[in-house]
C-alpha cells in the first residue's frame, strides 16, 4: 500500500487531499446522508412540520404495488439487455478473434456507439420505430405487427431493451475480444489435435477460460441497465405508456418532479444506495479481471 | 495456429459485417433524416437515401435552433457541453492526481480514513442522490451555472485509485535521484511524476471527456434556463409530445451533432480509448 521512500511534511499531504475531500464530502456524503435521514421522517403536507417515523416511508414503498412493479421491472430489463447485449457482442468477438484481414478495421467499425449518450440513442431508435413515421415501422406493419409503442406497454419495452443493448454492444465486444486474445492459442490447438471440432471447442474451451470476462461484464452491464437506460427511457417514452417503462432511477426522478412526499422519495434513493453498493461489492469480491489489453 | 478453412472465414467476415451494419443503421437512418424534408418524414415517406437539405438543416440547427418555443441554437448548447466535459476531465484528473500523490508518497495521520473516504464514494453514483444534491447546489447558489453542471461530478475514486496504482509501480529509486539533486516534494512532482503519468492521463482524459460530453440526468435537473442547456438535454426538449410539431430533421441533425466529437475521439484517439476504458474498469 505504501512506499518505502517517502516524503516528510505535515501541512503538504492535506492541501494535496483537501480538493477532493471537500468535493467529497460536500457533494456525495452531505446528500447521502441527508437522504438516509430524510427517509426516517415524515412531513406534514404544508412542510412545517417533521416527525420521525422509523421505517414507516419504506413499508408504505414496499406496499405500494407500483412500487414493487417497478422492481421487478428493472431487474427484467437488466437482465434482458445483459442476456442479448453480451451473446450478440460474444459472437463478434468470437469472429474478429479468427486470423482474419482486417480485423483492426472491423475493431474500429464496432466500438464507436460506446461514444453515443443514452438520450441520443434513445432519439435514434424512436425515430426508426416511431409508429407513424418509423422506417423500420413500415416493415412491421407490412408484416401484419400491430406496431405502437406508444400506446403498447409491452412494445415499449421492447424497445428499450433492443435500444439499449445495442448501446451496450460495443463495450461488451471490446472486453470480450481482449479476453479471447488473453487466452493461449496453444489451448485452441490442443484441442484441435484432440480432434475437438469448433463448436466443441468453443463451448468446452474457450467459455469456461472466458467465465471471469462473462461475469466481469454480466456486472457491469447490469448496473449499465440500472442506471445509465435513464437517458434512454427519457426521450423514447418517458415511463409511458402508463407506467410500463418506469425503472427505479426514473420512479426516483419522477417522484421527485411531482414534488410529494421527500420521505418516500428519499427512502427510493436510499434504496437505490444498498443495490449499488451491493453490485459494487460483487464486483469486487468475486470478479476476478484479468483482461489485459 | 489452428487452421480456419476457407468457408468459416467467409462466415466470419459475413457476420461481423451484419454485426457492423446493425450497429451503423439507427446513425444512418439520423444522418439520412437530417437532410430532408420535415414534411415529407412527418407523412411517413422518408427516403432511405440522402435527400439536398443537407446545408439549411445543418446550419438552421447549429445557428438558429428550432422554430418552437425552447429557441436556442444547438451551437451554443454545444459550447456548454464542451465546456462541462472539459471542466468535469480536467477537474477530476486534477484533483484525483494530487490527492493519489500524497497518499502514496507520505506518511500522515488520517491518510487510510482519507482514502476510504475516497474510494467509498465510487458506490454513490449520481443517481442515487440526486435530489439532495440539487438542494446543495442550489443552497450553493449553483443552479445554471457552469460549476454546478461540472462540480458534483468531480470526484473521482477511479481516477484515483488508477494514480495510486501507477505511483506505486514508479520505482523508488526516482525520488532518491531527485532528492540528492536537492528537488522537494512539489518539484518531484512536477519534474518527474508528472511527466510519467503523461500516457495515463491521457488515456483518462478520453474517457472521462466522452463520459462529461454524455451527461444527461444531472444537467437536466440543474439547468433551467435554455441558453445554459447541454446538447443532450436540448435534443430531448426538441421532441414535443404532440409530434407533429416535432421538426424531425432538425432533431436528428442535432443528435448526429451530438455523436460527432465522442465519437471522433473514440475513432481517432482508439488506443488511448482503449487502455482508458480497460483501466478506468479495473
Amino acid at each position: 500500500m505504501q512506499k518505502q521512500a517517502i516524503f516528510q511534511s505535515k501541512l503538504l499531504p492535506y492541501a494535496l487531499v483537501a480538493p477532493q475531500l471537500a468535493i467529497v464530502l460536500i457533494f456525495f456524503y452531505w446528500p447521502a446522508l441527508q437522504a438516509v435521514i430524510q427517509s426516517f421522517l415524515l412531513q406534514d403536507a404544508f412542510g412545517l412540520s417533521t416527525t420521525f417515523v422509523w421505517f414507516d416511508n419504506y413499508v408504505e414503498l414496499f406496499r405500494d404495488p407500483a412500487y414493487f412493479a417497478s422492481i421487478l421491472r428493472t431487474f427484467f430489463f437488466s437482465f434482458a439487455i445483459a442476456v442479448l447485449s453480451l451473446s450478440f457482442a460474444l459472437l463478434l468477438a468470437v469472429m474478429a478473434d479468427k486470423p482474419l484481414r482486417g480485423v483492426m478495421l472491423y475493431r474500429t467499425l464496432l466500438i464507436w456507439p460506446y461514444a453515443v449518450a443514452p438520450p441520443v440513442v434513445g432519439v435514434l431508435w424512436i425515430f426508426m420505430l416511431h409508429p407513424s413515421l418509423g422506417v423500420l415501422a413500415r416493415y412491421l406493419r407490412a408484416l401484419g405487427i400491430d406496431w405502437n409503442p406508444l400506446l403498447d406497454g409491452d412494445q415499449a419495452a421492447a424497445l428499450i431493451i433492443l435500444a439499449a443493448a445495442w448501446k451496450q454492444i460495443s463495450y461488451n465486444f471490446l472486453f470480450f475480444l481482449a479476453g479471447l486474445q488473453a487466452i493461449p492459442k496453444s489451448v485452441f490447438e490442443a484441442a484441435a489435435i484432440d480432434g475437438a471440432r469448433p463448436m466443441r471447442r468453443f463451448w468446452t474451451v474457450t467459455f469456461p477460460l472466458l467465465s471471469p470476462t462473462i461475469f466481469f461484464l454480466l456486472v457491469v452491464n447490469i448496473v449499465y441497465a440500472f442506471f445509465d437506460t435513464f437517458g434512454i427511457i427519457d426521450t423514447m417514452t418517458r415511463g409511458g405508456p402508463g407506467t410500463s417503462t418506469v425503472t427505479l432511477v426514473y420512479k426516483v426522478y419522477s417522484d421527485g418532479l411531482l414534488g410529494g412526499n421527500l420521505g418516500s422519495s428519499a427512502a427510493q434513493s436510499v434504496i437505490l444506495m444498498v443495490l449499488v453498493i451491493v453490485l459494487t461489492a460483487i464486483q469486487f469480491r468475486f470478479v476476478e479481471r484479468k483482461v489485459t489489453y | 495456429m489452428v487452421e480456419e478453412e476457407g468457408f468459416r472465414r467467409y462466415i466470419a467476415h459475413a457476420i461481423l459485417w451484419i454485426g457492423i451494419a446493425i450497429v451503423a443503421f439507427p446513425v444512418y437512418i439520423a444522418i439520412v433524416a437530417s437532410t430532408q424534408d420535415n414534411a415529407l418524414i412527418a407523412n411517413g415517406q422518408m427516403s432511405l437515401l440522402p435527400g439536398g437539405h443537407f446545408f439549411e438543416v445543418y446550419y438552421q440547427t447549429i445557428f438558429v435552433g428550432t422554430s418552437g418555443s425552447t429557441r436556442e441554437p444547438v451551437g451554443n448548447m454545444m459550447l456548454n457541453s464542451l465546456v462541462m466535459a472539459l471542466a468535469i476531465a480536467i477537474g477530476k484528473i486534477a484533483i484525483s492526481i494530487i490527492s493519489a500523490y500524497a497518499i502514496v508518497y507520505f506518511r500522515f495521520p488520517f491518510r487510510m480514513p482519507i482514502f476510504w473516504i475516497i474510494f467509498i464514494t465510487l458506490m454513490l453514483p449520481v443517481e442515487v442522490r440526486i435530489y439532495p444534491t440539487y438542494k446543495i447546489v442550489a443552497d450553493l447558489h449553483m443552479l445554471d451555472s457552469y460549476a454546478g453542471l461540472a462540480l458534483p461530478l468531480i470526484a473521482s475514486a477511479t481516477a484515483t485509485l488508477l494514480f495510486r496504482q501507477f505511483f506505486m509501480t514508479v520505482p523508488d529509486e526516482l525520488l532518491e535521484a531527485s532528492r540528492i539533486d536537492g528537488a522537494g516534494p512539489l518539484r518531484f512532482f512536477w519534474d518527474t511524476l508528472l511527466p510519467l503519468s503523461r500516457t495515463n492521463m491521457a488515456a483518462l482524459f478520453v474517457i472521462l471527456f466522452i463520459l462529461g460530453w454524455n451527461q444527461y440526468l444531472w444537467p437536466l435537473l440543474i439547468t433551467t434556463r435554455d441558453d445554459m442547456q447541454t446538447i443532450q438535454v436540448g435534443i430531448r426538449k426538441m421532441i414535443t409530445t404532440t409530434d407533429a410539431l416535432t421538426e424531425w430533421p432538425i432533431v436528428m441533425a442535432t443528435a448526429v451533432l451530438a455523436m460527432l466529437p465522442p465519437v471522433f475521439v473514440v475513432v481517432v484517439m482508439q488506443k488511448l480509448f482503449v487502455r482508458g476504458l480497460v483501466e478506468t474498469e479495473k
